[in-house]
């Protein structure tokens, strides 16, 4: 007992880096808590503008969530247990948006959906249809940089989970949808709970996609980040009033879900 | 292990070694507007003064402002109202501002403009981007807008002046409001639609020195450059008034 203890603390030279590492993390929030204008907050949540972009942020955040739900299982599947979706090009391909900056991201959704975009002309020139400064743009848009969270959670929970449990059932006579929602979607229900929720804080702090695809407009398409930076521009005291909320909100939501949902992420 | 060290090392020998050995650096902070003024005007300054670096940030007046009220390391300032300067002279963060030039508001349109625009009424029916409020373009358009009585249902209110501009250029909105001078930059992808004297608003643009700043002389050198000296001719050629 004594021993494994001795054996697991780690090594005396990774402490300082360690510590550093907390705190560099932890004084940009130190600051933000610090200088916040906690008098206004309560007043700035009761504010139309504000209620409307927190609105905005939590409808769009978790409706790309879903999205990526809905896509984002079936890909992961095709991904582990097809050899057409296993290859290297398709996780490179998936994890893309990941690595990419956001503001690149955004001209990519104009060159596919844009009126002048490979998709979006059609949509233009046959129905008239123009995505860019909508809401749908706004959720396209997280759904893009968020995405690859659930993915890639969801994939490693499939490669690491049992086969032969899959195979076990199957031989049973159990046909292919039946092993996928009895056997497969409870084994990594935790890990899909997880990249949930990973995917819905990504896309709840999305900006850079955000302001290049589907612009900055009070109701449309301001979310909380982008009103956060308007904000910038006038008050600094808004700006970090807003960011609190915004930060608050998220933490709020993330204590709520954890225990019932996010196993998966304590491990 | 090995890798990381070299990286690092490589990287301190390019931090240390760029530029000519006893170079001194001049930071400027400029309004969007100014990029393509203030990017040749700080060419000539170089030539000029072979011993200086230029380093110019572009961004919208407010957020620069912001930046210099915050400690940003800063040796001059430059931005797109006396509103906006008087952010930083009232804060004490900026000092002894001089008026270098005007610009006027113009209305940009894509190549060929396909949605017919003729004046600023026009814009009440068509996708629009314009300035957020905050900041100098903008408020210049509200002022416009209220002149001409033209209501815009704008698609965008955006941070500075060229993220209306490559809306524009990107054909994803019919028309935006910006800064005569930004349309000519802009080149062939944007073409202007000019708005008459009487209703148009102009807009002083000032450079400051930096409180803080410990180059007091040369940012003094290098706004006297822009403000009296070979800049003006730099800014008259690319379409800005000279004050």
């Amino acid at each position: 007992m004594t021993r494994t203890a001795v054996a697991r603390r780690p090594p005396w030279y990774l402490v300082v880096p360690g510590v550093v590492g907390v705190v560099f993390l932890a004084l940009p929030l130190a600051g933000l808590v610090a200088q916040a204008p906690w008098g206004s907050i309560v007043e700035l949540l009761g504010s139309p503008a504000v209620l409307q972009a927190l609105r905005l942020s939590l409808i769009t955040s978790v409706a790309a969530t879903l999205i990526a739900l809905v896509l984002g299982i079936p890909l992961a599947m095709l991904m582990t247990r097809t050899r057409a979706f296993g290859g290297a090009w398709v996780r490179a391909l998936v994890t893309l948006p990941l690595i990419m900056p956001p503001v690149v991201g955004g001209v990519a959704l104009l060159a596919a959906f844009g009126r002048r975009g490979l998709a979006g002309q059609l949509l233009f020139d046959v129905f008239g249809i123009q995505i860019p400064f909508t809401t749908a743009a706004v959720v396209i848009a997280e759904a893009f940089v968020a995405m690859p969270f659930l993915v890639i959670t969801v994939e490693g929970a499939l490669r690491s989970s049992d086969a032969r449990l899959e195979q076990a059932a199957a031989t049973l006579g159990a046909r292919p949808w039946t092993v996928f929602r009895r056997i497969t979607l409870p084994l990594i229900a935790p890990s899909i709970a997880a990249g949930a929720v990973l995917c819905w804080a990504r896309a709840l702090g999305e900006f850079g996609a955000t302001l290049t695809f589907a612009g900055s407009f009070p109701g449309v398409t301001r979310t909380m980040p982008l009103a956060v930076y308007a904000a910038l521009d006038v008050d600094r005291a808004e700006a970090l009033a807003l960011s609190m909320v915004l930060l608050l909100v998220s933490v709020l939501i993330l204590v709520s879900l954890r225990g019932r949902f996010l196993q998966g992420l304590r491990r | 292990m090995r890798l990381l060290l070299g990286l690092a090392l490589a990287t301190a020998l390019t931090v240390t070694g760029c530029g000519s050995s006893d170079a001194r650096t001049l930071t400027v902070s400029a309004a969007s507007s100014l990029t393509e003024a203030f990017t040749e005007a700080a060419q000539d300054f170089e030539s000029e003064n072979p011993d200086v670096d230029v380093s110019i940030t572009f961004a919208g007046s407010s957020a620069l402002a912001e930046q210099v009220n915050s400690g940003a390391p800063v040796d001059v300032v430059a931005t797109a109202s006396q509103q906006t300067m008087a952010t930083m002279t009232d804060a004490g963060t900026a000092i002894d501002p001089v008026q270098f030039a005007t610009n006027r508001l113009a209305i940009a349109v894509p190549r060929g403009n396909p949605a017919g625009i003729a004046s600023v009424a026009d814009l009440a029916t068509v996708r629009t981007a314009v300035c957020a409020p905050q900041v100098p373009c903008g408020a210049a358009t509200q002022e416009l807008l209220a002149r001409t009585g033209t209501t815009v249902d704008a698609v965008s209110l955006d941070p500075d002046v060229k993220t209306v501009l490559g809306r524009v250029a990107a054909d994803e909105v019919d028309a935006g409001i910006v800064y005569a001078t930004d349309v000519r930059a802009a080149g062939a992808a944007v073409e202007a639609i000019a708005i008459p004297d009487d209703v148009n608003v102009s807009t002083g643009y000032y450079v400051a020195r930096v409180t803080d700043s410990d180059q007091a002389a040369l940012a003094d050198r290098f706004i006297e450059f822009v403000s009296t000296g070979p800049g003006q001719q730099v800014l008259d050629n690319l379409g800005f008034e000279l004050p």
